[in-house]
């Protein structure tokens, strides 16, 4: 088991109504880039909340380093080394960068936070000009970066991004995959859901295809960009 | 009625505004990160003014000293009301929250009602000679309670953009979820939020028995022109119940230039309907 | 305390005549509460506007206040319902698009001034002296009244429960409990909670009339303000809120409590006695905390055709969830 950094086994849950997930299974490796992709609906962003303990797991269960975390408290997750970067309302409005970033260090006691915070304006200069800006007047494409950022200041192990590139220009979208293909050679395992699946798909090592809260395919980022059926239907021909 | 009886009238109003002002950042705070008017906030006042008021009587101590001492109970039976109650209501809807406060300012009012008898009490003994500034008279309390006013709003200020708990409060108030997942131990800044709000209340409660009396009734009777205050701020920012408060002290207290003083808090109601009517979001900013 | 039997049964027919006229009002804080989701605390306030108002009307000229118009104790209960449905309609008017703690406030608000109206005008009610001498129809006697007052309660009963199995009142939970899919159904929202907090306030200000005919005397300070609405939100959520049945099951037991607590506070050494009502509200107080923490649904919970959270219950359901 514990070969995997994160393994969700058979999740059925939602959020107290009917079940949103009905059997999703995934794994993400030490290291690895994995990709969801999927209709609008699908419960991808279920999914990854589910690791959070925000949604309530009936059935199943999430193994994080070879740790049973199923429903556990968000802060506790995040404490054992994996972020998120929720879909929507991603960041503090109200806050400067800086303060957002701070935020995202607020479980770190080691005193590394101005040091992390140093290394993640290397990765996004932008944000380091703009230190001082509430992150609410920002441009969405920066707040995407703020976003991450903060979700990189504890450090983790592995980063959850839910459609990191979601209404950005084509530009800023190379760029934005381009960032999370250096976070992951920082030697940060990457999941993240996206409708640019064909982009996404390029960069990942592996990818899963998530229909009405199960598992439809399953293969190396490769390997779904070659499938035919998975390209008509989400892919755009 | 000339320049100099409005002046006389605003300084008042200042006066007022800034207990408003204390009040109104608690119910601010709190209603930012849960969602809910808290009833119980005047009562919370009370309570701190009449534990300033056993330092004071008992030990004979300055009211400086005693104010302390009744931010720390206010402090205190906040959080416990929390942990208590508040707490375990908290999952279902900020309604339900509502009415518990409701019932808890109440069991607050009476307990200090039994505690303390139902008769008023002073602070001061006597009368304390105003200062005179050419017409204008301000009295020595009166000076204190802006001064006090003035340093505790400046240390909630370096509070929430200095400190860890200060910065994660404004956090959970923009965005509780996201808060969470950042890895913000909701808990423990709800609590912390409590303390807080019942701190600066019970200062204002302080300030408002310096100014007039201690009555059990004194807090569940600003708790109208408080939300006012806090609603002409926008409901949930805390820097705006400062222009709040000091538009509705100062509104109040000129309308008894017009109007006979018992009608102090329909001003402050007035004023606040005007403002539901123009804008609902509050003065600053429209957030949603 | 010896027994005095006839004097046991006078004190019945007052508790009885008391518990339904708050009977009465529970109802319609159901109505705007317990179906509709509206939060109302200004219910005093409501409630001195009908008792005035049946005041003013019933009882014969005078120089002292406003009226008195020397009419017939009908003509009392229809201007009463009709100058708090007015009021209700304006706060309404203000309110009901904001979110519900502006209501809230708006409500106490509203009340609040009423208040001060009532004791700083002298020319409406007579100020802190009130209006004295309002006579109960048909008989002085106790029990007549009585019967009138029960059968204004169940003919309210009837009239409430009736909107509350009709299209009306299915749409009024459907909002309540999922706002926007009651919009999406291309339903008015504010016209129905509008309709329902003008019909919830009515009703309180009959319960105010029916009050100052009882008494016989109305002033600012009859009622406790701030207490009378907070006894009859515990009653309704004891009863349970949302079903009729629960409100005046409610009313009725509260009251009785609450007037039990006068015979467990008498028992005090005299130095407390003066205290007792600090004591008793403290009781009644606690007993709301108890019950939202412990049976939040009431005794008589919501009958509810199909699955769904509950402004009261959904404690549990959340718990489950
Ligand atoms: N907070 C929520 N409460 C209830 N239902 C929700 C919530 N969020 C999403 N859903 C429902 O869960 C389903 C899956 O949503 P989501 O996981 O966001 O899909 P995706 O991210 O794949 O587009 C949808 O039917 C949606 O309506
Ligand atoms: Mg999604």
């Amino acid at each position: 088991m514990s070969e995997h950094l994160l393994d969700m086994q058979s999740l059925i849950g939602g959020y107290g109504g009917n079940d949103i997930l009905k059997g999703a299974s995934l794994t993400v490796a030490q290291n690895e880039i994995v990709v969801i992709v999927g209709p609008n609906g699908a419960g991808k962003s279920t999914l990854m909340k589910s690791a959070f303990g925000l949604v309530k797991i009936r059935q199943g269960a999430v193994i994080f380093q070879g740790e049973d975390i199923t429903n556990m408290r968000p802060d506790l997750v995040v404490r054992r080394g994996m972020s998120f970067v929720p879909q929507e309302k991603n960041v503090f409005p109200s806050m400067t960068v800086q303060e957002n970033l701070e935020m995202g260090a607020y479980l770190r006691k080691d005193g590394g936070a101005a040091q992390q915070m140093e290394r993640i304006f290397e990765i996004f200069p932008r944000l380091k000009e703009r230190r001082k800006q509430a992150a609410g007047s920002m441009s969405g494409g920066e707040r995407q970066m703020v976003a991450m950022g903060r979700a990189l200041m504890l450090d983790p192990k592995l980063i959850l991004l839910d459609e990191p590139t979601a209404g950005l220009s084509p530009l800023f979208i190379e760029q934005t995959f381009e960032r999370i293909v250096e976070i992951n050679k920082l030697g940060i395992g990457v999941l993240m859901v996206e409708q640019n699946a064909k982009q996404a798909l390029e960069i990942a090592h592996r990818g899963y295809v998530l229909a009405m809260g199960r598992n439809r395919f399953e293969d190396t980022g490769a390997g779904l960009l070659a499938n035919r059926e998975i390209a008509e239907m989400f892919l755009g021909g | 009625m000339d320049v100099t009886d409005l002046l006389q009238l605003a300084i008042y109003g200042v006066v007022l505004g800034s207990i408003l002002t204390l009040g109104a950042i608690g119910v601010s705070l709190l209603f930012g990160i849960l969602r809910f008017s808290n009833f119980a906030h005047g009562d919370i006042m009370t309570l701190g003014a009449y534990a300033a008021f056993a330092v004071v009587s008992t030990l004979h101590a300055p009211v400086w000293l005693a104010l302390p001492v009744g931010m720390i109970a206010g402090a205190l039976v906040s959080v416990a009301a929390d942990q208590l109650v508040y707490r375990r209501l908290r999952r279902t809807q900020p309604v339900i929250l509502l009415i518990s406060s409701f019932g808890m300012a109440l069991i607050i009012r009476s307990l200090v009602q039994l505690v303390w008898g139902p008769q008023d009490r002073s602070f001061v003994k006597g009368i304390d000679m105003p200062m005179h500034f050419g017409d204008l008279m301000v009295s020595p309390q009166q000076l204190w309670i802006l001064g006090g006013t003035i340093v505790i709003v400046i240390a909630v200020h370096l509070f929430l953009t200095r400190t860890r708990m200060g910065k994660a409060m404004r956090a959970m108030s923009d965005n509780m979820d996201l808060a969470r997942v950042t890895g913000i131990d909701a808990e423990k800044v709800i609590v912390w939020t409590w303390a807080l709000g019942g701190a600066l209340a019970a200062a204002a409660g302080v300030f408002l028995a310096l100014d007039t009396r201690l009555t059990p009734m004194m807090g569940w009777s600003a708790l109208l022109p408080i939300f006012a205050a806090a609603i002409l701020g926008g409901f949930g920012k805390p820097y705006g119940a400062i222009v709040g408060g000091m538009i509705i002290g100062v509104a109040s207290e000129m309308s008894t230039a017009v109007l006979p003083p018992a009608y102090k808090p329909a001003t402050a109601f007035a004023v606040m309907v005007i403002m539901l009517v123009v804008k609902p979001n509050g003065l600053l900013g429209a957030r949603r | 305390m010896s027994i005095d039997l006839s004097g046991l049964a006078s004190y019945g027919v007052f508790l009885l005549t008391l518990a339904a006229i708050y009977g009465v009002v529970s109802l319609a804080l159901n109505v705007q509460w317990g179906m509709t989701g509206l939060f109302n605390i200004g219910i005093a306030g409501f409630y001195a506007i009908g008792a005035y108002c049946a005041a003013i009307v019933t009882t014969p000229p005078s120089p002292s206040h406003l009226g008195g118009l020397g009419l017939p104790f009908g003509a009392g209960l229809m201007v009463a319902m009709a100058v708090s449905g007015l009021v209700a309609f304006f706060v309404g008017l203000l309110t009901l698009k904001l979110r519900e703690d502006y209501l809230a406030i708006a409500t106490i608000g509203i009340s609040e001034i009423i208040r001060l109206v009532l004791k700083n005008e002298d020319w409406i009610g007579n100020g802190v002296r009130g209006i004295a001498g309002i006579a109960r129809p048909l008989s002085a006697n106790p029990l007549v009244y009585l019967a009138v007052v029960l059968l204004v309660l169940a003919a309210t009963y009837f009239a409430v429960e009736r909107a509350r199995k009709s299209p009306w009142g299915r749409v009024l939970r459907a909002l309540r409990e999922n706002e926007l899919g009651a919009q999406a159904a291309g339903k008015n929202i504010y016209r129905f909670r509008m309709e329902a907090f003008v019909l919830g306030s009515m009703i309180m200000g009959l319960g105010g009339a029916l009050y100052a005919h009882f008494i016989g005397f109305v002033s600012p300070e009859a009622f406790e303000p701030v207490f009378a609405t907070f006894l009859v939100w515990v009653m309704l959520i004891a009863g349970g809120s949302g079903n009729n049945k629960g409100a005046v099951l409610g009313a009725f037991v509260i009251w009785v409590v609450w007037s039990g607590t006068e015979l467990l506070t008498n028992q005090l050494p005299a130095d407390y006695v003066t205290q007792g009502s600090a004591l008793r509200v403290l009781l009644i107080g606690v007993l709301l905390q108890v019950i939202l923490l412990r049976r939040p649904e009431g005794l008589l919970p919501e009958e509810r055709p199909h699955v769904g959270a509950s402004p009261a219950s959904s404690a549990e359901a959340e718990d489950e969830a």
